[in-house]
């Protein structure tokens, strides 16, 4: 038995839902999705798409037994359109047949009719219209009306920040298999098994405990498949409960662009206010998220995007409002980082653009203003063990901000083509879901008789490690090798109640509720040990595959010891819950501690750009990043570098396209580009700082998603280079810099002179 | 429907299925390979890349291909091998060991494809060199990683490998012997020779596929449903000779076959610049040369470098006679050109030697890499004694067709390569394209683009004599 996921996956042996061997009988699915962003369903006639050879059913929201809804936070969403429809790609009717290919020919015969109505696309027209998902909500603190007069220095602009497909390698999947009496085991490619199972048992009409789902692993989820994931289990449990056949539901690759959702693009207008050292005194910024047509988790992303308003700095008057705003697009979702990068944009290029006003240097205004030990963030919560200075300077001592900016400027005055950019991004992220109710795990440890130990938890495996992380908490804790433990599937039936695996906290939630079981496990190993080895428990460790008696090896190994305390009827399983303490949120006055703690870093950036083409290279990222006392380093290293190359591609590459009426153009593969190797900076240099973190599993942090945001370092060093090829211009403030935006800009017209 | 005879991995195997499915939907859907997976089904991530061995003069020589772009009746008579057929059978080879010890897999989904075109390197590969291992996964997209575990891993293999095999005799038996890749390596010819594998003679009103990249891509469901044939069974079609004072490129002469030809490169210099632009390994390996042309995408890089080196294109009716059309006049309007029902393009035919010619090839996209072009655009131009006698200017993205800027050249023509030829030769350039808005870019984006490219070129082919601070 191979000991890691990584051996499988070298060898193509891992198993995803679309390798599962089909069941007998097994149907496969393709959904039909509204080809309008906005209408009336006039007419809706599946005869044709029935009558075609291999098709078993077609099924549309009349056929659904339970609630016709898949909405978590608010019920917004059915699983397929009822009367009306809100988005291109809205599933619409879900046909059955013996292929893939014989449901996708009979997609195309059922006859759909929709009365267009007026479709919004733009987040600022909605919010214009009054077409809000919630109403909008501020964060505030001191009195920025007040500060204003005090500032030296008012700036004050806008900054967009565009969608992102998340382009999982692994598109949206699930196999339901119907059992006996009604139940259903289903198979689902999701990040949060609890969310499909009581979906699924809601559509259907069934009780959870009819509904078991099972996840070993997704190819990629990046938070699209934390609320995404749904509809499709949902659908696929349909179908097998209409038919009674198992049935495959997998997206393709066009299907899966057109019917999820993305990163949500932002719009945003800021006002900076800075004293005559350039402290910034004062921040009001007002976003207009664009949710699409339903809630989804929307907002709930708003809301991290007001905890992230101001970024890594201390700001002592702040006025910041997000309007939630509906729209015709496909309802956008999680994604890595979930509105926190959608705000540290903003302010970063607030400040960018404050620098350039000022003459100074950017780095000059970020360090002077980073958040410092108990410093308040406008939500209430002080920076404990603020390690915003610690990583910057480290990043500063080992690369050398002023020297790489000095070089940078040296080749500028000497190369009429290629202009360079230098940037320093500094990251301060909040760690806990900002819903302190789904900051709880459960997780279930069986130790066998042969001494082998299985460990569940609701962790989904990703790509994140975070199996990986777990097993070696039970190694650890159990003083066995990590051979020995093997972590299972998540499984409702095992482990219930599960929050989404979401948020960069799968590991700490999942990984100490582990270590609460194990601990409970070795309590009863150590009391049999005792009766064994005829001494005090308190003198006994389970450590190195055996039982430790003052540090010293005793005869008693752990084999011999699991062996006795199962035929002297000890308890070999134990089952352990754990909730984040200390988190507590008053939406009433919009104050309280959210998070656990915070992850800092800094990167620093440089870039290439070729002012005749306006094509870039980026040249390196260096950055220090607080990983604290890692579980795995190689682990850790991979999230950071794999989150910064998704964070780069947001800032520059990545680009969704709609046409007027809001079909999505970038729709497949070949139209939407995410980094490649080539793309990647020339130079990557990670370094970790590895001060321990009091607040979560065995030292360590969460690390999933605050890396990302590194990658906004690269728009802000491409836009330090078009200051320096355009210095009569000011900079950009809409992302992805993409190589047409760069030339444009470039060749741009002078601004006309203003007076001061 | 065909019997369709090939060696899968270890095995010989059958396939009775319609010659235009893809491989990848055999494999997955008939064989429970799931292995090779499917991640976007358009040759666009190489999750699914499998090595395509063909018998020749040298062995088998194996190519790394996209399985999602290959339609299952090129197996036949081949070695199809996937990541099953690489696996040893205990442990790991030095390709997957390195990804392992690198920790470099994350969700996992995309790495049976690196694997695959890693090992394709370890075949193909003169030196080993970390360049060769980089240009061998182009095509390999991964969403996890960032690719810096996989650059460290490559380091590592790269380093291992050197001083292990002799470059000159085969490599796959020196890898068998060496434990790197599995037994079936080493007597597939013997084993595809008694295959006896050959088609039956293809009925003339099939459906041609050249390397089937951009038909699978569009016709991908009816193409799974009927037969069809393959110009690589047509060995005339896959040589490059030289005839008199051209040099006759076959039109089933691959993108990888072409720009590795030294006698194609001496002609037209700038293949070598846009081989690595075009598509990725995956698609090179496959597409074809005629493929590309009848395709008629207006963007086509290939197209534009051929215009610019005045090609002129063979082309053969269903009985087998012969004519001969100018490039620039086989594109008659968007996706229109002149090709009448059963004639196929036989050759591509370029001047072996221009004298004083040089060549500059330059293309924008969005990505640098694995990605289709905003404007493409090659220029030749002939400098006598520092003035341009003549110039052959083409520009791919700015009209319905690849277009031949004759305005643009015309006006660079008598003069020396200065900056006010150049910008003349710019304003003539922009009267003569007619770009349009769609999801590459603005139309006032590309017509910008293209005259920025045509100062590129100037750049490249004046160097020293023009700085781009008086271009711009």
């Amino acid at each position: 038995m191979k000991s890691d996921d990584r051996i499988l996956h070298v060898r193509g042996e891992s198993v995803f839902v679309d390798d599962l061997p089909a069941p007998a009988g097994c149907l496969e699915a393709a959904v039909l999705g509204s080809p309008v962003a906005h209408g009336r369903i006039v007419r809706l006639d599946v005869t044709q798409a029935l009558a075609v050879e291999g098709v078993a059913a077609v099924l549309t929201a009349a056929d659904i037994p339970g609630e016709n809804q898949t909405g978590t936070i608010i019920l917004d969403e059915p699983a397929l359109a009822d009367g009306a429809v809100h988005c291109v790609g809205q599933p619409v009717a879900v046909v059955l047949a013996d292929s893939a290919t014989v449901a996708r020919r009979a997609r195309k015969l059922i006859e759909l009719e929709i009365e267009a109505l007026p479709a919004v696309l733009d987040p600022r027209e909605a919010a214009a219209l009054g077409h809000h998902i919630i109403p909008p909500r501020t964060f505030a603190c001191g009195d920025v009306d007040g500060a204003w007069a005090a500032c030296a220095h008012v700036v004050s602009g806008r900054a967009d920040s565009g969608g992102q497909e998340h382009f999982y390698l692994e598109t949206q999947a699930a196999l339901a298999v119907p059992a006996e009496n009604g139940t259903l085991l289903v198979h689902s490619a999701t990040q949060a098994p609890t969310a499909v199972q009581r979906v699924v048992a809601r559509v259907l009409g069934l009780p959870m405990h009819a509904v078991q789902v099972d996840v070993r692993r997704l190819g990629g989820g990046f938070g699209g498949k934390e609320e995404q994931a749904t509809p499709w289990a949902v659908l696929a449990a349909l179908g097998a409960q209409a038919t009674g056949r198992p049935v495959r539901l997998v997206l393709d690759r066009a299907d899966d662009m057109v019917m999820t959702g993305k990163r949500h693009p932002y719009a945003s207008d800021w006002t900076l206010g800075l004293d005559a050292d350039g402290r910034v005194l004062a921040w009001e910024v007002v976003y207009y998220q664009d949710a699409g047509a339903t809630a989804d988790l929307s907002t709930a992303i708003l809301e991290r995007t007001l905890f992230h308003s101001t970024g890594s700095y201390f700001v002592p008057h702040v006025r910041a409002t997000a309007h939630c705003c509906r729209t015709n697009v496909f309802p956008n979702t999680a994604f890595r980082g979930f509105g926190g990068p959608q705000a540290m944009f903003v302010i970063e290029t607030a400040l960018a653009a404050a620098a350039h006003e000022l003459g100074v240097p950017a780095r000059d205004l970020q360090r002077k203003n980073l958040l410092s030990e108990g410093a308040t963030f406008p939500y209430g919560q002080a920076a404990e063990d603020c390690r915003a200075a610690r990583c910057w300077d480290a990043a500063d001592r080992a690369f050398g901000f002023a020297a790489l900016a000095a070089a940078a400027e040296a080749h500028n005055r000497s190369d009429d083509r290629f202009a360079r950019g230098v940037a320093v991004m500094p990251v301060c992220f909040g760690i806990s879901f900002t819903n302190t109710a789904l900051n709880q795990a459960g997780a279930l440890v069986h130790v066998y008789q042969d001494g082998s130990v299985g460990v569940s938890t609701g962790a989904v495996e990703m790509g994140q490690g975070v199996a990986r992380k777990i097993r070696r908490v039970a190694a650890r804790t159990l003083g066995v090798p990590e051979a020995r433990v093997h972590v299972e599937t998540a499984n409702t039936a095992r482990v219930a109640n599960t929050s989404p695996t979401a948020a960069s906290t799968g590991a700490d939630l999942n990984g100490e509720a582990a270590r609460l079981a194990c601990l409970q496990v070795a309590e009863r190993l150590r009391q049999v040990a005792a009766r064994e080895l005829d001494c005090a428990a308190d003198a006994l460790t389970l450590h190195d595959g055996g039982i430790h008696r003052d540090g010293a090896p005793t005869p008693l190994g752990w084999d011999a010891l699991v062996n006795k305390a199962y035929w002297t009827r000890t308890d070999l399983s134990a089952h352990a819950h754990y909730a984040t303490p200390r988190l507590g949120f008053d939406r009433a006055s919009e104050k309280g501690t959210p998070f656990a703690y915070h992850v800092y870093g800094t990167a620093v950036t440089e870039v290439t750009l070729d002012r005749l083409l306006g094509t870039y290279r980026l040249d390196a990222v260096r950055l220090v990043h607080d990983a604290a006392a890692s579980l795995d380093r190689a682990t850790d290293l991979g999230q950071v570098e794999g989150a910064l190359a998704q964070g780069l591609g947001w800032m520059l590459m990545e680009e969704l396209a709609w046409s007027a009426d809001g079909r999505l153009l970038t729709d497949t593969a070949g139209k939407y580009k995410v980094p490649d190797l080539d793309f990647m900076p020339r130079t990557l240099e990670v370094r970790f700082l590895e001060d321990p973190n009091p607040r979560a599993v065995m030292g360590s942090k969460a690390v999933g998603e605050p890396p990302f945001m590194y990658g906004i370092g690269a728009f802000l060093a491409l836009a330090d280079a078009l200051r320096a090829a355009r210095p009569d211009l000011p900079g950009p403030t809409t992302a992805p810099l993409t190589p047409e935006r760069t030339l444009m800009h470039l060749a741009a017209p002078s601004a006309p002179e203003t007076t001061p | 429907m065909a019997t369709i005879r090939l060696l899968l991995n270890d095995r010989p195997a059958t396939i009775a299925a319609p010659a235009g499915l893809s491989t990848l939907a055999w494999l997955r859907g008939e064989r429970q390979l799931t292995g090779t997976r499917e991640g976007c089904n358009e040759g666009e991530c190489g999750a699914c890349t499998v090595l395509l061995g063909e018998a020749g003069t040298g062995g088998v020589r194996y190519r790394a291909v996209a399985a999602c772009l290959l339609p299952v009746g090129e197996l036949a008579g081949r070695h199809l091998v996937t990541i099953e057929g690489l696996n040893p059978p205990a442990g790991l080879n030095p390709v997957q060991q390195a990804l392992v010890d690198e920790g470099a897999p994350q969700c996992g989904f995309c790495f049976s494809g690196f694997v695959v075109s890693l090992c394709g390197f370890l075949l193909a590969s003169d030196d080993f060199s970390v360049g060769d291992a980089v240009a061998s996964i182009d095509g390999n997209i991964c969403r996890c990683t960032g690719y810096a575990s996989i650059l460290r891993a490559i380091d590592t293999l790269c380093g291992g490998m050197r001083g292990r095999i002799d470059p000159v005799a085969p490599r796959a038996p020196q890898l068998v012997d060496a434990g790197i890749l599995p037994r079936h390596f080493a007597d597939a010819a013997a084993r595809l020779a008694a295959l006896d594998a050959l088609p039956a003679a293809d009925a003339a009103d099939l459906p041609l596929l050249g390397g089937g990249t951009d038909l699978l891509v569009q016709r991908r469901d009816p193409l799974a449903q009927g037969e069809a044939r393959f110009v690589s069974r047509r060995p005339d079609l896959r040589t490059i000779a030289a005839e008199g004072h051209r040099l006759v490129i076959g039109g089933g002469v691959t993108i990888t076959e072409l720009t590795a030809s030294s006698a194609a490169l001496a002609a037209v210099p700038a293949l070598g610049v846009m081989g690595p632009l075009f598509g990725s390994t995956l698609v090179r390996n496959r597409a074809t040369v005629a493929g590309n042309l009848v395709n008629a995408s207006p963007i086509a890089d290939l197209a534009a470098v051929l215009l610019a080196a005045d090609a002129e294109l063979e082309i053969e009716a269903a009985g087998g006679a012969r004519r001969r059309v100018a490039l620039e006049n086989f594109f008659l309007g968007y996706k229109r050109i002149d090709l009448s029902a059963g004639e196929i393009v036989r050759a591509v035919r370029v001047p072996l030697r221009v004298a004083d010619a040089a060549f500059s090839f330059e293309k924008v996209s969005r990505r640098r890499i694995l990605d289709i072009a905003t404007v493409t655009g090659c220029l030749r131009v002939v400098l006598k004694d520092g003035v341009v006698t003549d110039a052959r200017l083409a520009v791919g993205g700015v009209a319905p067709v690849p277009l031949l800027a004759r305005g643009a050249a015309a006006a660079l023509v008598g003069r020396p390569l200065d900056a006010a030829a150049v910008r003349a030769a710019a304003d003539a350039l922009d009267a003569e394209i007619a770009p349009i808005d769609d999801v590459r870019g603005t139309a006032a984006y590309k017509r910008l683009l293209a005259r920025r490219i045509l100062m590129a070129h100037a750049l490249t082919l004046a160097p020293g004599a023009l700085r781009c601070g008086e271009l711009l």
